[in-house]
């Protein structure tokens, strides 16, 4: 039966078993959504198409299915861009369908017209400009492949009006052959051997763990390796959850403001296993300081990540879920007991720590009375800055999937819609989304989306009236002088929640911050903004200053 | 930094050439040359690409290159046997007493003369790469007035295999 390619589109949607889109109109893409009106799925219309993306980014990280986005030409698809680039950055698998003015007009400069290939082709793992309704289809099943296929990735499809108002026989392909894309998912045997050998012999091995082993749901490979050789683990800020945090063998977070006992643990190892991580430079510091004793075991579905910043005497590309598998059948333990001992010494030694206080409100508490009030069962979305690492440091993550954060890219404004997104993925669970009150303002939006939905989402904004980490960092190295992070002029968040029909609080004194969390968790059928004012010039650590080595490492305020 | 060449069997369809230009542009990298055309194959274009870098950088460049979904097939020339080829066209300013001295230097390179005018003699050259450069050089005596490579392309000898 012939279809129009507006219902081309809906089909191959529904073929993918496509639950939730989000998207927004716009005269590109009418015919689209005039087929969306009755279609089985889910829709939602976010304000912002910046707030599609990032919430099909979030429901992409909670759930493991990928993300759908439609949006307009023009600036429909420019709002993109940034929530592209943050999934692009953090391998999120997204589909983004985005209107194009109709072919004959194409470089005429014509209304709501840009190169969208153009544009998206730097930040996207690949991109489509359909021209021919016949390839409709194909296309579309192609960008799902894509997208969630070896290290998964956003994938635009750019489609011009007048292709979908024409008709044409609808036959959804079953398979995909791209005889350029062949992703490797099963590791090379020999090098499988030889790592496991390698690992035999360490005396100092530590496991350092990455998104990847999240997106390729490899958390209980990685449980089963560390309780078959009793090596250390620690993560990157995407590899939270990716092992238990409450477990003796979690280092927990390593890099700028990681423990300072896995970053220890990587200055002394003579063995890392880096699996589903790319060495990023908010890891290694100094890159010719890093770990300069060890060997290194790099296991990545993305060859381009191998050796790229360290390199690797063993690299094993394929997926890490399968490698990891592999390796559990034949590793031997290490005899590391010594090691081991001088780790725990140190994590016993210097846990993260804050100085709390009698009279104000400490960012760190909040993060911790959540973590209390929640049990630790919550999914935990964070904006970007110190939110985003107070979260990651004082949170103790168990399950992956649960910490959901702009890694790569660093997105502020990432944090809400995210947790939107996250919230119609796992209706289940409490979603937090810890924001600072920079960067909740960003998309700040959105919050009618969460009414709308009925979605009981809480943002803990940790109120400070600073554009905090660049804050901190003027402080620490740009003689405290503060220019343009002063943000103390504020919106009333209370009315402002008010107004957006959500439920606002506003905490200023430590004792009611408890009796706040547990109110915000009583309260199902809409979103909660807890507005904690806490101490304003409150900075992280432990703190590996920028291109420096663990031995800089500032561990806190000097008395 | 050493010469790479880089030869990369890709699909013929509309955008690949600014997928893998924008892999050397976005690193800041000049392409020294770069040509495209079909194959035996209408759906395979091969596009020889000659760029100056450092070992690491343009190994990163051709898993990069890998990791395009339209490119099905990276192979580094650089140190391997290959049958190099490229075509010039040379415009020499030359007096008609000068025209037998440039004629017999083009013809050691199996140059032809494309054109001759009152003011100048026009050759046409194809060779290897280096054999082009050393006519240039004999040539720039004379005064240039315009030149113009196709930039080379490059088949790896039978039997030859280069590295990914």
């Amino acid at each position: 039966m012939k279809l129009k390619g507006a219902e081309i589109i809906i089909e191959a949607l529904k073929k993918e078993d496509v639950e939730v889109v989000f998207g927004y109109p716009g005269s590109a893409v009418i015919p689209i959504f005039h087929y969306i009106f009755d279609a089985p799925f889910k829709f939602i219309l976010p304000r912002h198409e910046q707030g599609a993306v990032h919430a099909a980014d979030g429901y992409a990280r909670a759930s493991g299915k990928p993300g759908v986005v439609i949006a307009t030409s023009g600036p429909g698809a420019t709002n993109l861009v940034t929530g592209i680039a943050t999934a692009n950055m953090d391998s999120i698998p997204l589909v983004i369908i985005t209107g194009q003015v109709a072919r004959a007009m194409i470089g005429n400069d014509a209304f709501q017209e840009v190169d969208v290939s153009g544009v998206t082709r730097p930040i996207s793992k690949h991109n489509y400009l359909v021209q021919n309704i016949s390839d409709l289809a194909k296309t579309i099943k192609e960008a799902f492949h894509i997208a969630t296929t070896g290290r998964p990735g956003p994938v635009v499809v750019d489609i011009p009006v007048d292709i979908t108002n024409e008709s044409y026989e609808f036959d959804y392909p079953e398979t995909v052959n791209l005889r350029g894309y062949k992703p490797t998912y099963s590791g090379h045997p020999n090098q499988i051997k030889k790592a496991c050998d390698i690992i035999a012999k360490s005396k100092r091995p530590v496991v350092y763990a990455g998104g990847g082993v999240v997106l390729a749901n490899a958390a209980a490979e990685l449980a089963e390796f560390a309780k078959k050789t009793n090596i250390p683990i620690t993560t990157t800020l995407l590899g939270i959850g990716a092992f238990p945090e409450t477990e003796k063998l979690s280092l927990k977070m390593l890099g700028m403001y990681g423990t300072y006992y896995a970053n220890q643990a990587i200055d002394k190892a003579d063995l890392i296993i880096a699996v589903g991580a790319r060495f990023d430079d908010r890891v290694t510091g100094k890159i010719d300081s890093f770990s300069s004793l060890s060997k290194v075991i790099h296991i990545d579905i993305d060859p381009s990540s191998v050796s790229k910043n360290i390199e690797a005497e063993i690299p094993i590309v394929g997926n890490c879920k399968n490698i990891l598998g592999e390796i559990n059948k034949i590793v031997k333990a290490p005899e590391i007991s010594e090691w081991l001992n001088k780790l725990m010494d140190l994590k016993e030694k210097y846990p993260f720590t804050y100085k709390d206080s009698d009279t104000l409100i400490k960012p760190q508490f909040v993060v911790e009375s959540i973590y209390r009030l929640t049990k630790g069962d919550a999914i935990i979305c964070t904006e970007v800055g110190q939110n985003q690492l107070w979260a990651a440091q004082f949170y103790e993550f168990t399950k992956p999937r649960t910490f959901i954060t702009s890694g790569g890219f660093g997105t502020m404004g990432y944090g809400f819609p995210a947790a939107i997104g996250a919230q119609l993925a796992r209706p289940d669970k409490r979603v937090i989304d810890i924001a600072g009150d920079g960067s909740i303002q960003m998309n700040i939006q959105e919050l009618i989306v969460a009414s709308e939905h009925k979605l009981p989402v809480i943002i803990a904004i940790l109120n400070n009236g600073f554009l905090g980490m660049v804050r901190q960092w003027q402080q620490m190295f740009w003689e405290k002088r503060y220019s343009h992070t002063d943000i103390g002029f504020a919106p009333d968040f209370v009315k402002l929640a008010d107004a957006y029909h959500a439920v606002g609080i506003k905490i200023t004194e430590k004792k009611e911050v408890e009796p706040a969390i547990t109110k915000a968790l009583s309260i199902t059928d809409r979103p909660i903004i807890l507005d904690f004012h806490v101490a304003r010039e409150e900075n992280v650590f432990p703190f590996v200053p920028a291109g420096k080595t663990v031995d800089d490492t500032i561990m806190g305020e000097e008395e | 930094m050493t010469r790479h060449v880089i030869s990369v069997q890709v699909e013929n369809k509309a955008g690949v050439l600014s997928r893998v230009a924008g892999l050397f542009s976005a690193r800041g990298y000049n392409i020294d040359s770069l040509t495209v055309s079909h194959t035996c194959q209408e759906d395979i274009s091969v596009m020889t690409i000659v760029v100056q870098g450092d070992e690491h950088i343009t190994e990163q460049v051709k898993k990069q290159l890998n990791k395009l979904i339209d490119v099905i097939k990276v192979s580094d020339h650089t140190n391997a046997r290959a049958i190099e080829r490229e075509f010039m066209l040379v415009r020499v300013s030359a007096k008609p007493a000068q025209r037998p001295e440039i004629a017999a230097i083009g013809d050691v390179f199996k140059a032809s003369t494309a054109e001759i005018s009152q003011k100048s003699v026009t050759l046409s050259v194809k060779a290897e790469p280096d054999k082009i450069d050393d006519l240039i050089e004999l040539l720039r005596p004379y005064g240039i007035k315009e030149l113009m490579r196709t930039g080379r392309i490059s088949m790896l000898r039978e039997g030859e295999s280069g590295t990914n």
